[in-house]
């Protein structure tokens, strides 16, 4: 029998609002800080009490950091949705629940082991207070959980010490909740599961976080002072993180005062507004938002492409059309960002993988904004965002200078007979600009109206295409400065698959069981919009590309055949958009379908 | 048009101010407003009013929206930054600008359908936040460059060139902005140079949001017999209540100012406010008192005009947010950067 010691996946139904959160994070850090690799993942309802949720924790010795697709263990602590709990375990699985009310009926699986334990029971003989057993409840499941997976529970005691540091009493209470579950599990069950933990050293140097925070915390080290936002799921924590960093380490120690404006702006017309008037005037400024705030920003992200102003804008995806699954993750914005707003408009775009990626993407979208003075969006989604992925330790080179661009300084006014914003002086696409009170010589009108390379009003026909033109110059520009993609390939394989963003963990994980399966496939993860050369060159080279998606309407695979010279035949769509994160297993199948055994085709319209 | 440059005309004998700069060099390129326009007198008020300040042009942040005010700020003061935007959406750009700079002088000019339609929200917004600039609405009751469309500032009754008669009750910038608490809320008219130019001035100088409503008769679409905007009904119907004169912090008080008639309010720099009562009732330093004459004076279809309410102490969007005196554009980076050793103590919450 396969070995699964550090090697399985389990998944926690819980009803959102009873303190769950807690329990799972206190499951995840207990196995992150025994050296295992770990995923976390939430499932979380639009709502802030009283409707199913989930929580999956994968624990993977060979450092996969996608959801593989299979559930060995379930912990349903839900009855609404025990029916489809039970059928998501995989065969040979087990499913642990609370049996103070027998469901024997429900469970009426052969090829799966069912756990009952009296948590209810326990938690009532145990604690006072309704509040207080619900929440026990969930902590007892973690102690049971402790048994079967041979978890260390001096970690857990650490762990919620440092919680409840202030609370000491808790950690009596909530390490009760854990001995009562834990006994229970070691006279009742065979301890452990084959599903069980062993220490690992593979996690030093490496942090659980998630991309929302790493993200703030990349502004703030950007050196942002602007911080205009509408609350929205799911990008709302970025801006949190952002104000939480920024009040401990933006505050002048001597007057007490803030080195930045956080601005909870009307909407997301005036958030981005706010951000445009900053950078306009020479501060690095920055909004978070998701689909449906992207789409109200269109006008100013036209306004700011077409009059080049620096923004910065991070869009943290969730499921769309329209107000759409707010807690559900998908990568559905990447043509409505690529081409936002009306009239020829590009956009500088940024794929980050993980929350790692976010920090340093954070610093790079300001640094490009202000060198090609154009929006440049950083697309997250819920998955990167709002879950605790494992990362190496994020780094800080002190010797890093913000790009400020090619801003003229007084002194350089003053040298200069006449300034005009926009004339391609360095053959670049990139004009000079200027900021408000520097010099006389530097005043300027910004309009988005018609406009010359002087920097006048215009409605002739030749003045109005030279600016134009000159935009495209620009965006190619461009390709040379943004985050190159990072290309595994070997040249004796002709199947490339190209991906992006959130879906790299499971591509990673998918490449290496298809090459275990004798189906070797190369990988290119675009980093960036505009596509350069890379990009090019890999698509060029291979026989088939399959393109992997979190959204229904192949928009990458799109952006390519618009946006390169591929040929559309040879590009094959893997298409995930149930809102869940993609895994491993379904780009494995996906493949397979195609060019395994041939069973079915895989095209945007299959 | 505004393409066409303005030939400058220069004069030695051409008063200059303390910056040794004539009235031409707070001028802009030439206008494309129709001739009589209310809005050109407004601009001539404002370049008189700048360079009666000895205004740095360079530190003048001139903006707007969209509409034929907002195609102002392409008309005055050519040498200071113009930052036209999209329509409804200037006090975003203003908060933002004002966010990165808050040396600079921030005027922004909208429209009536600029300010009370599209953009009532974020208008609405700015005052909250007491964002510290001039913002004035050149109110002509219509919608000119889509052709005479009423806008939420036409009165009921009001009729329109093609005949239709308005029946939806008017949106009132002044009463609005009073309900909203702004510190600084003023009523003039284009066709009132004496009575404009001083609030401009006071307007530019105090610290907080400002509000000037000024009524500008559009004469190619409402500046008919019917129209309760044209001009013949607006000096008809316009009752100045509380005249101002600015005085800057260095000038002395030369003009006589009679007791009890007269109210000088010291401004933070220093320069005063001399607010003339012209109607012997009326208290422009009581909210709710201005707000009532107000009202009673649209009843009886008089517009009550001057410095219709002038608060005192209030804080601005930066006092509001603990800022720093030093504008964050020009805070060095070594400042905003925790650094790397930083980073290690952050990391530790995420082990």
């Amino acid at each position: 029998m396969q070995d699964r010691t550090n090697d399985f996946a389990i998944k926690i139904a819980t009803v959102n609002g009873t303190g769950s959160a807690s329990a799972n994070t206190l499951l995840m850090k207990s196995i992150f800080r025994s050296g295992i690799p770990v995923m976390g993942k939430n499932y979380f309802p639009s709502n802030i009490q009283g409707l199913p949720t989930w929580y999956e924790i994968r624990v993977s010795r060979d450092g996969y950091v996608a959801r593989s697709g299979s559930i060995d263990l379930m912990v349903a602590m839900n009855a609404e949705t025990y029916a489809r709990d039970v059928r998501e375990v995989a065969s040979g699985g087990y499913l642990l629940y609370d049996s103070t009310w027998p469901r024997s009926t429900v469970f009426n699986r052969g090829d799966v082991t069912i756990l009952g334990v009296p948590l209810a029971k326990l938690c009532n003989e145990n604690f006072d207070g309704l509040r207080t057993r619900i929440l026990m409840k969930n902590i007892c499941y973690a102690g049971v959980l402790a048994a079967l997976l041979n978890l260390d529970l001096g970690r857990i005691r650490e762990l919620l010490a440092e919680t409840y540091a202030k609370k000491p009493k808790l950690v009596d209470s909530n390490m009760l909740a854990i001995d009562l579950g834990y006994k229970y599990a070691k006279q009742h069950f065979t301890c452990p599961l084959p599903i069980k933990v062993e220490k690992l050293a593979q996690t030093a140097d490496h942090i659980m976080i998630d991309g929302n925070t790493a993200a703030g915390l990349g502004c703030l080290y950007a050196g942002a002072t602007v911080a205009a936002w509408y609350p929205i799921t799911p990008s709302t924590s970025l801006m949190d993180a952002f104000k939480g960093f920024a009040d401990k380490w933006r505050v002048d120690p001597a007057t007490g005062k803030k080195n930045f404006a956080f601005i909870q702006a009307e909407d997301e017309l005036a958030a981005i507004g706010m951000v445009l008037g900053a950078s306009w005037n020479g501060a690095r400024a920055f909004t978070a938002t998701s689909g449906p705030g992207l789409s109200l920003m269109g006008e100013f992200i036209g306004l700011a492409y077409y009059a080049e102003v620096p923004a910065v804008i991070f869009d943290v995806q969730r499921v769309g059309p329209s107000t759409g699954m707010p807690t559900r993750t998908q990568q559905c914005d990447i043509l409505s960002a690529a081409y936002a707003s009306h009239g020829d408009t590009k956009h500088v775009l940024l794929l980050p993988r993980d929350p790692e990626e976010c920090f340093y993407f954070a610093r790079d979208a300001f640094d490009l904004a202000e060198r090609l003075q154009t929006p440049v969006m950083v697309l997250s989604d819920l998955d990167i965002g709002m879950n605790d992925w494992m990362c190496p330790d994020l780094k800080w080179d002190d010797a890093y200078q913000p790009d400020r661009g090619k801003v003229l300084s007084a002194e350089e006014l003053a040298t200069l007979e006449k300034f005009y914003r926009y004339l391609d002086s360095d053959s670049d696409g990139i004009p000079y600009r200027t900021l408000p009170g520097v010099h006389p010589k530097g005043a300027y009108f910004t309009r988005g109206s018609g406009h010359t390379q002087y920097g006048s009003y215009t409605e002739d026909s030749v003045e109005y295409q030279l600016v134009l033109d000159r935009l495209v110059r620009k965006f190619k520009t461009a390709k040379s400065l943004v985050p190159r993609p990072v290309v595994d390939a070997n040249p004796r394989v002709d199947i490339g698959l190209v991906a992006y963003g959130s879906s790299d963990g499971a591509v990673r994980e998918a490449r290496d069981i298809l090459q275990s399966r004798g189906v070797p496939v190369n990988y290119l993860r675009v980093r960036a919009f505009p596509f350069g050369e890379e990009v090019e060159q890999f698509l060029e080279k291979h026989r088939l590309v399959f393109v992997v998606d979190q959204n229904r309407d192949a928009q990458m695979r799109s952006l390519l055949t618009l946006e390169t010279r591929v040929e559309k035949a040879k590009l094959r769509s893997l298409l995930h958009y149930s809102g869940l994160p993609i895994s491993s297993e379904f780009i494995v199948q996906g493949v397979l379908a195609e060019v395994g055994e041939g069973v079915r085709v895989v095209g945007v319209n299959a | 048009m505004t393409f066409m440059t303005k030939p400058k005309v220069r004069h030695p004998s051409l008063p200059k101010n303390s910056l040794g700069l004539t009235r031409r060099d707070y001028e802009g390129s030439m206008s494309t407003l129709c001739a009589g326009c209310g809005h050109d007198s407004i601009t001539a008020a404002i370049i008189e009013a700048c360079w009666g300040l000895a205004l740095e042009p360079q530190n003048l942040v001139k903006l707007s929206g969209i509409g034929c005010s907002s195609k102002t700020t392409a008309y005055f003061v050519g040498g200071g930054h113009g930052f036209n935007s999209v329509h409804g959406r200037m006090p975003s750009i203003a908060m933002g600008a004002n966010a990165a700079n808050r040396d600079l002088t921030y005027l922004g000019v909208s429209g009536d359908g600029d300010t009370l339609s599209i953009g009532l929200g974020q208008f609405c917004h700015a005052i909250r936040r007491n964002l510290n600039m001039l913002y004035i609405i050149e109110n002509n009751g219509v919608y000119g460059l889509t052709k005479g469309q009423f806008s939420a500032s036409a009165d009921v009754g009001t009729q329109a060139k093609k005949g239709e008669v308005n029946r939806q009750p008017p949106i009132d910038p002044v009463l609005l902005a009073l309900t909203l608490g702004a510190p600084f809320v003023a009523r003039s008219f284009s066709g009132d140079k004496a009575q404009l130019v001083p609030l401009l001035q006071a307007g530019m100088r105090h610290r907080g949001f400002a509000l000037i409503d000024i009524l500008s008769p559009c004469v190619t679409f409402n500046d008919h017999e019917g129209s309760t905007k044209s001009y013949a009904y607006t000096r008809e119907h316009y009752d100045a209540a509380v005249n101002a004169d600015f005085i800057p912090f260095a000038r002395e008080i030369t003009a006589d100012y009679s007791a009890g008639e007269s109210l000088p309010i010291v401004m933070h720099d220093g320069s005063r406010i001399i607010l003339k009562k012209i109607a012997p009732d009326y208290d422009p330093t009581d909210r709710i008192a201005a707000m009532a004459q107000i009202q009673a004076g649209m009843r009886k279809q008089e517009f009550l005009t001057g410095m219709l309410y002038l608060g005192r102490g209030d804080r601005e969007f930066h006092d509001l947010n603990d800022m720093p005196l030093t504008p964050l554009n020009s805070i060095p980076y070594a400042q905003l950067s925790p650094g790397s050793r930083s980073l290690d103590k952050i990391l530790a919450r995420f082990r």
